[in-house]
């Protein structure tokens, strides 16, 4: 009751301040404007092991590279540099 | 007005050498003589494919950069198509920051080139470590 009197909290363990990284868009910070679809390995980046399309929220790619990702990723599997279904991609 | 296109074909990996060359050749010749301009052209050699096409593990890619009218590429996906020759093929229109990287990368590959004539003691690990860089910078 007195350290509510005063305003104060007290924890039993310090509270965890998780400090995150902020994420950001990798092709805005290094100025690329196009994604190429000739180059699988640089796409991989972008891909879970499933080689499933990772979302926006993980990658923190912004919505205008997204899409052009996700149109490069769809063009290297159609010429069989990135497969359709997969296990242990990486 | 001609517009910049990209083309990639897969051909089987039964074919011979002189096969492939003169496939290689058909298309050429097929896009120049429809008043089609060829800007550059990128042999990827016999690769792996990620996935088994008509059964087959392996494939010939050819890369061919061109200009030509947006009409003439109807055309060149009927003569891919009825060849046999040619498993899969993809053409792409070019906007004017695709050209810049066509640009960069062949100034990337010619430089490369270069490189490994004057050092051809160069260990190849290191050429691979590069790759990933270049990407970005384009």
């Amino acid at each position: 009751m007195a350290n509510v009197e005063n305003n104060q909290i007290r924890y039993l363990n310090p509270p965890t301040v998780e400090v995150r990284k902020k994420k950001y868009c990798r092709f805005k910070k290094a100025g690329i404007k196009y994604v190429d679809y000739k180059d699988p390995e640089f796409l991989k980046k972008f891909l879970n092991e499933q080689g499933k399309i990772l979302p926006r929220r993980i990658t923190g790619t912004s919505l205008k590279f997204q899409r052009k990702v996700a149109q490069a990723v769809k063009r290297a599997r159609s010429l069989a540099l990135l497969p359709y279904v997969t296990d242990l991609l990486k | 007005m001609l517009k910049q296109y990209e083309t990639v074909f897969i051909a089987t990996p039964v074919l011979s050498e002189a096969q492939m060359k003169e496939a290689v050749a058909k298309y050429t010749s097929f896009i120049t003589e429809n008043g089609g301009k060829i800007v550059s052209e990128e042999d990827w050699g016999l690769k792996q494919l990620a996935y088994p096409i008509d059964h087959k593990t392996s494939g010939f890619y050819y890369l061919i950069e061109f200009q030509a009218e947006p009409e003439f590429v109807a055309a060149l996906e009927t003569q891919y198509h009825r060849d046999e020759r040619i498993i899969r093929f993809l053409t792409v229109a070019l906007d004017k920051d695709a050209v810049a990287y066509a640009e960069h990368r062949r100034q990337v590959k010619a430089g490369k080139k270069a490189a490994a004539v004057a050092e051809p003691a160069e260990p190849a690990q290191e050429v691979e470590d590069n790759e990933p860089e270049t990407t970005e910078e384009a």
